[in-house]
């Protein structure tokens, strides 16, 4: 059998997690090579839409990273990001997915070893749960 | 322009992966990323190359642009946070609009943190050129807004830091407002008796300048003030500043101090850290600036004695009834200079302070031998009023130490040094030992000053200290402590203990942060965009910092800093507009049911949903939209999108990650 790489997709907000993973590497902190980032302007622009086609895509996992409550640049983008993910982990169980795939954490632009720390722990996650259930293309059409 | 055309369906995309020297290249095979997208549908050149921000490099690209025709660019290098301004501004010079561009962070979310895992680096940095070159072919070309600027400026704290970056920006013209949260402006400095390494009198030096600010006709002075919220982007910030009431008209008070004399009323003073006493109505010190008294309420019994000693003199100042004043001001650029506030050294309890009186800090010392203090400059200790013939001073008190705070503040050996001076020069017999752990006196006449103090007859033992225990009859202390170089435990009796104290972020910078949008690092002090490229600029552009404010620092640091921040701020300034990002939402009104979810959303109030011939549509007020996009996050349609990163591009972003992974 194929050795299990995970996928991790993260949405980071551009002021504070995607800056905490740049310091990160800056910092030459190590961590596991199983994530991609998309960079949006806010954590308040994940849409539910691409979190779902992630999964739909055979994703193994999903991070949305934002700044910390009350840090947010546009002000209150988090606490939508935080209410769609709720409701996301919730469509998720529906779907047949282990709604511990989705994460939302809060990293600010100072965090570059949470980043990292946070990656290793969620990549570990994600390997004992598996691959994605929906990787073997029963529900691709989805 | 050939290329003007920049149409989805015919991309010619170049892709460049950058070496970076070793940094990208001695992990990642880029030759081999670059091999990976030759016949990459739309891809017309893909190409490696040492250095692609290097002038070479980008000529490169230019080249590329005129000979293939290209309409789209995809560069494989460090962080967009870094480069991206760069290469936009390289492939506008060759005629194609800025906003074509895209960047694959291949450095510091790749090599830089993969280091030892070449091949999954290597992969990954496929992934994300494959991802960048799918957002890159649906790119659309976008015309930047040019917004005027408000040639005002606002510095927040009046310390040093603060003065002379208002002195500077006033200097060049411009309007500034000083928000000040104490009576007085000075800052530390002003309660400061002499300054290393020169032995400047500090008060002296600064004075005139406090005064500089209270009379430039530019600088308009807020003191006992407070900023409450602040909105707007650079060139444009709406700042809302909280007047707290002094109980004594500015215009009015003459400072004659007949009020002071009358009040029965008598506290400790925190200028000079409790070891004196003010009146409940007071001026700080004497420089004061704006040189104004107020009446502190909570220790005021309202007899009203000095309303009749002011009226005495001719005058009506005071006001009981005053009110907290709330003012909005526009300004253009914001510098933040709030300063530190001295670690609090309770939190140590192995060194008493708090339960000893004759422990104090390195600021109270500063009191102490300041003739302005509360003792007229003689060094008296606090239970007997007797001087002291045997001083330790104990340093790191809350640096250097992982359980208290990790950094060094930089500034306690020297102000050690220079305290211990003072204490010799003002009697030579004076026993004066320093517990230390390293010496860093790294300025310049520092070196030297260091070994002028050791010559004075200074003892140096260098050792943490284990424990401080006082003798409660005579109030003397015993400090004891391992003498790491000879190895052996010491105990000393001294007749006072002076804990170089630690600088710690002001206890309510967090408030600040908030308003301002700014980030902190671990430290706790305000984080700057860039350690070394960018020191006084924050990530939130126009808002720029100085002084303590950022880092431990010295006088001389924070000055030179001061002035760096104030050049900075004045460039939007004196530019009088800045060019701000058209990432702006964008309505689809095919899609749009006009459900209003956005308009409720819009933290800024950007979006109106209008009656149309076609029913309720959702509209877009560039000006105010911020470009977060969580109109677009929310839309039940789809009809919303965000310029620059819509759902399209970042739907191919997704799926160029997954389709034929698997
Ligand atoms: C004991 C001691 C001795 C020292 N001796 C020397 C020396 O000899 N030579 C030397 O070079 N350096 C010395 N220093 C260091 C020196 O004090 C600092 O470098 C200097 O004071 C830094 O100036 P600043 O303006 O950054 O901060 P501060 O002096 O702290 O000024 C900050 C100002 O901002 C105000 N403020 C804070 N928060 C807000 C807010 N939210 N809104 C509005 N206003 C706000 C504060 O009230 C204050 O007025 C010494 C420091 C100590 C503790
Ligand atoms: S900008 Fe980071 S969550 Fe909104």
């Amino acid at each position: 059998m194929k050795e299990f790489k995970p996928l991790i997709i993260g949405f980071t907000c551009n002021w504070c997690t995607y800056a905490g993973a740049d310091l990160a590497g800056t910092s030459r902190v190590q961590y596991p090579p199983s994530i991609r980032l998309i960079r949006v302007m806010c954590s308040g622009r994940v849409s539910p839409e691409f979190i779902l086609e992630a999964f739909k895509n055979g994703a193994d996992g999903v991070l949305i990273g934002g700044c910390h409550p009350g840090d947010c640049h546009y002000l209150r983008g988090n606490y939508m990001a935080l209410r769609r993910f709720l409701l996301l982990r919730r469509l998720l169980r529906e779907m047949g997915i282990e709604p511990e795939r989705l994460r939302l954490e809060w990293i600010s632009a100072a965090e570059g070893g949470r980043f990292a720390e946070i990656v290793k722990e969620f990549t570990e996650q994600i390997r004992k749960l598996g691959p994605s259930p929906l990787k073997s293309g029963a529900l691709r059409r989805l | 322009m050939a290329q003007g055309t920049n149409h989805e369906d015919s991309p010619r995309i170049g892709v460049y992966i950058c070496h970076c020297g070793l940094n990208i290249a001695g992990v990642i095979d880029c030759e081999k990323v670059a091999e990976a997208f030759k016949d990459y549908p739309g891809v017309v050149v893909s190409k490696d190359y040492r250095y692609m921000c290097s002038d070479p490099g980008q000529e490169l690209i230019k080249e590329d642009i005129r000979k293939y025709n290209l309409n789209r660019v995809v560069v494989a290098a460090c962080s967009p946070r870094m480069h991206e301004p760069t290469f936009r501004k390289c492939i506008a010079e060759a005629g194609l609009n800025p906003y074509l561009f895209e960047m694959a962070n291949i450095r510091e979310m790749c090599s830089w943190c993969h280091t030892h895992q070449r091949e999954a680096a290597n992969e990954k940095a496929i992934d994300m050129v494959r991802m960048a070159v799918e957002k890159a072919r649906r790119l659309q070309p976008l015309e930047t807004i040019e917004v005027p600027v408000t040639p005002k400026a606002m510095v927040i704290g009046g310390g040093v830091a603060g003065i002379q970056a208002a002195l500077d920006l006033a200097d060049m013209g411009f309007k500034v407002y000083m928000v000040e949260k104490s009576p007085t402006i000075g800052g530390k400095m002003a309660l400061l008796d002499k300054t290393f390494p020169t032995l400047d009198c500090s008060i002296c030096i600064l004075g005139p300048k406090m005064v500089d600010v209270a009379r430039h006709p530019n600088i308009e002075l807020l003191s006992y003030s407070e900023v409450t919220s602040v909105d707007g982007f650079i060139g444009n910030f709406k700042v809302k500043v909280l007047k707290k009431p002094r109980y004594v008209k500015e215009e009015e008070c003459n400072a004659c101090g007949a009020c002071t004399e009358v009040c029965p009323v008598e506290v400790p003073n925190e200028w000079d850290m409790g070891l004196g006493v003010r009146k409940a109505i007071y001026r700080p010190f004497p420089q004061a600036v704006p040189s104004v008294f107020l009446i502190d309420k909570d220790s005021c019994i309202e007899c009203e004695s000095c309303v009749e000693a002011c009226r005495e003199q001719g005058r009506d100042a005071i006001d009981f009834n005053m009110k907290p004043e709330e003012v909005e001001l526009d300004v253009g650029a914001i510098i933040v200079a709030t300063g530190f506030d001295l670690y609090d050294p309770t939190k140590a309890r192995e060194y008493g302070y708090g339960r000893y009186p004759n422990v104090i800090t390195n600021l109270e010392f500063e009191r102490l031998v300041n003739a302005a203090g509360p003792t007229g400059g003689v060094v008296l200790r606090p239970s007997d009023g007797r001087p002291p013939r045997r001083v330790a001073f104990i340093q790191c008190v809350g640096s250097r130490n992982v359980s208290a705070r990790e950094y060094c503040s930089r500034i306690c050996c020297m102000a050690t040094l220079k305290h211990a001076h003072q204490l010799k020069e003002k009697s030579p017999s004076t026993e004066v030992v320093v517990f230390y752990m390293d010496l860093r006196s790294f300025g310049k006449g520092y070196e030297e000053f260091y070994r002028r103090v050791q010559e004075e007859g200074v003892r140096f033992i260098r050792g943490r200290v284990s424990k401080v225990l006082e003798n409660p009859d005579t109030h003397n202390l015993v400090v004891r402590c391992e003498d790491t170089l000879s190895g052996e435990i010491v105990e000393m009796e001294f007749d006072m203990v002076v804990l170089a104290a630690g600088l710690t972020p002001p206890s309510d910078a967090e408030h600040l942060q908030k308003a301002l949008k700014i980030s902190r690092s671990p430290d706790g002090f305000f984080l700057e965009a860039h350690p070394k490229l960018r020191p006084v600029e924050t990530h939130v552009p126009g808002i720029y910092l100085c002084g303590t404010a950022q880092g431990p620092k010295d006088i001389p640091d924070t000055v030179a800093q001061a002035s760096a921040a104030a050049a900075q701020a004045s460039i939007p300034l004196s530019a009088g507009k800045v060019v701000v990002e058209p990432i702006t939402a964008q309505v689809n009104e095919e899609l749009c049911g006009g459900c209003r979810i956005c308009e409720s959303i819009c933290a800024y109030g950007a979006i109106a949903v209008v009656e149309t011939e076609r029913g309720a549509k959702a509209r877009v007020h560039e000006a105010i939209c911020q470009g977060c996009g969580a109109c677009s996050g929310a839309c039940p349609s789809g009809a919303i999108t965000m310029k620059h990163f819509t759902d399209t591009q970042i739907l191919a972003q997704i799926r160029a990650l997954t389709v034929g992974r698997w």
